[in-house]
């Protein structure tokens, strides 16, 4: 007969890396099928080239590096698929591939692979892309779906590009602003799918409320404080986006719930200063990048005084 | 190492490999930081800092019996600020161009700290020739690390290598790598890479004997 020895806590549990990022990629198919029924055909492309060079740096990476290949734990194809929902349908595409590229060798593997990156890998590409071609990524295209249908654009254009609604915010009826007749990045524009998406990992349990919620409101109430329509900035750029997907990643956000609290409402005041300051109407990107860095120290400002630890002196 | 007899030769080539200031004792990482937005920008930083190494590693040896213990930290600043100075006045002679891309970072050479760690570690317990070959190493240490890291930013940012365009008009640079991160992350993977190249050279090493 064979013992097993282990230290406890003893959990049996089916739930693995695998299954967590199966019900990401779940609930991320909504917002998908939106982005490339909207933008058609070239949000397709930069969907698949995100995934695919994802997957293949992290393989090529654990294989010539010598470690455990890991691909098959999905983390990989949330990073891409993200990465590749962030940018405009009229990305080159070049431009997801050198984002996964970045994505997972320089922020995930660099670092330790899964569970060591001190930031959104998704995000940070989408940042570094930001930052090196901001002429090609701050253009908001509207959806190819929506050309010819409204009077403002002509039938027979193929690409138009608009400010982000951020700019205008009464320039957009409501029911536009959730579907996605908006110009903006593939996953971003259509709503109703990210609420979608959101509903179905609060119910399977893959994430808690706390984050987006308090994320989201805590910009509604900066915009109404400011004197902004709390509902139509909501509605309009990244943040729902941001708020589900990206600042719930469970390795860059606090263990406790408190520091998630905390987390969470830090994130939503960044994004009001940031959009405050005109110069960038978006900011959700970098807000969630900033709150990712204080990460390790909000966990340390929150951490529960182990049982049997000698009290320390002020 | 503190027992085998110093040679110039040997003393040269350390400061360009085993301790290269850069990649070994990453020493002076703000001006590697700052200067390195081109190769121009990176050889220009590095030839003015050896030139001002192999100055005040000169004079400081031959000083080195006549300064007192406790007052040696200002006296070496006094000495590389003379050189520094001169460096200074040269290049706004000669280079205007180069003088003013590098701006504040040139009269900044005073605190760089490989200068002042070379004056304290090297040059004030060792003889003139010893201490110009050490200068001469670290300086040319020093200006290939800062040429390595500016080429990759250039090429990468600008698409150019010393000015020269290498692709064709459809490049579009990623401006990332000339801006302060990009200065950041290369230093990074550079770093990174050598250390890796290092550990291999002496696992082989260690597996002849």
């Amino acid at each position: 007969m064979k013992l097993r020895l282990s230290t406890g806590p003893h959990l049996l549990n089916r739930e693995s890396t695998q299954t967590l990022m199966l019900d990401v990629l779940i609930a991320l198919v909504p917002t998908t099928v939106a982005g490339i029924y909207l933008f058609g055909t070239k949000a397709a492309w930069v969907l698949a080239v995100a995934v695919v060079s994802a997957v293949l740096c992290e393989y090529l990476f654990q294989k010539l590096s010598k470690r455990p290949v890991r691909v098959m734990d999905l983390s990989a194809v949330v990073t891409g698929l993200i990465l590749g929902l962030n940018l405009p349908a009229e990305a080159p595409l070049w431009m997801p591939a050198i984002g996964s590229a970045i994505a997972i060798l320089l922020v995930k593997e660099l670092f330790g692979g899964i569970g060591q990156n001190f930031m959104n890998p998704a995000l940070l590409a989408r940042g570094v892309l930001l930052a090196s071609w901001p002429a090609r990524m701050s253009v908001y295209y509207i959806p190819a779906r929506v050309l010819g249908v409204t009077e403002v654009v002509p039938a027979g254009t193929d690409v138009i590009s608009a400010a982000t609604p951020l700019i205008r915010p009464g320039g957009y009826q409501l029911y536009d602003l959730l579907m996605g007749n908006i110009p903006g990045t593939i996953g971003e524009v259509c709503k109703i799918a990210i609420l979608i998406g959101f509903l179905y990992m609060l119910f399977v349990g893959t994430i808690r409320w706390h984050i987006p919620v308090l994320f989201v409101g805590t910009v509604a109430v900066m915009t109404w404080i400011m004197g902004g329509d709390p509902l139509r900035a909501v509605l309009s750029g990244g943040l729902l986006f941001g708020a589900v997907f990206m600042a719930t990643d469970y390795v860059t956000n606090p263990m406790l719930k408190v520091g998630q609290v905390i987390f969470a409402i830090g994130c939503g005041i960044l994004v009001g200063v940031i959009r405050m300051t005109k110069a960038y109407p978006e900011g959700v990107t970098y807000a969630i990048l900033l709150m990712n860095i204080l990460t390790p120290l909000i966990d340390r400002w929150t951490s529960r005084r182990v049982y049997g630890m000698v009290k320390k002196h002020a | 190492m503190h027992e085998k007899k110093l040679t110039m030769r040997g003393v040269f080539v350390n400061g360009i490999i085993n301790e290269n200031p850069i990649f070994r004792l990453v020493l002076g990482i703000c001006p590697t930081l700052a200067a390195t937005t081109s190769a121009t920008n990176g050889l220009g930083m590095g030839l003015a800092a050896s030139f001002v190494l192999l100055g005040s590693n000169i004079v400081i040896s031959l000083l080195r019996n006549l300064i007192p213990d406790k007052v040696r930290i200002p006296a070496f600043i006094v000495v590389i600020s003379t050189f520094v100075t001169i460096v200074q006045l040269l290049m706004q002679a000669f280079v205007p161009a180069l003088y003013d891309a590098l701006g504040l970072f040139i009269p900044l050479i005073v605190v760089n700290c490989i200068i002042l760690a070379r004056a304290e570690a090297f040059a004030s317990r060792n003889s003139l020739l010893l201490s110009a070959a050490d200068g001469l190493g670290m300086g040319m240490g020093f200006t290939i690390a800062l040429i390595i890291i500016g080429g990759i930013r250039e090429l990468l940012g600008s698409g150019t290598i010393f000015g020269t365009a290498l692709f064709g008009a459809s490049f579009e640079p990623m401006l990332l790598a000339v801006m302060a991160p990009g200065g950041f992350l290369v230093l990074g993977l550079v770093l990174g890479l050598v250390n890796a190249i290092t550990n291999r050279i002496n696992a082989r090493k260690g597996a002849e004997v």
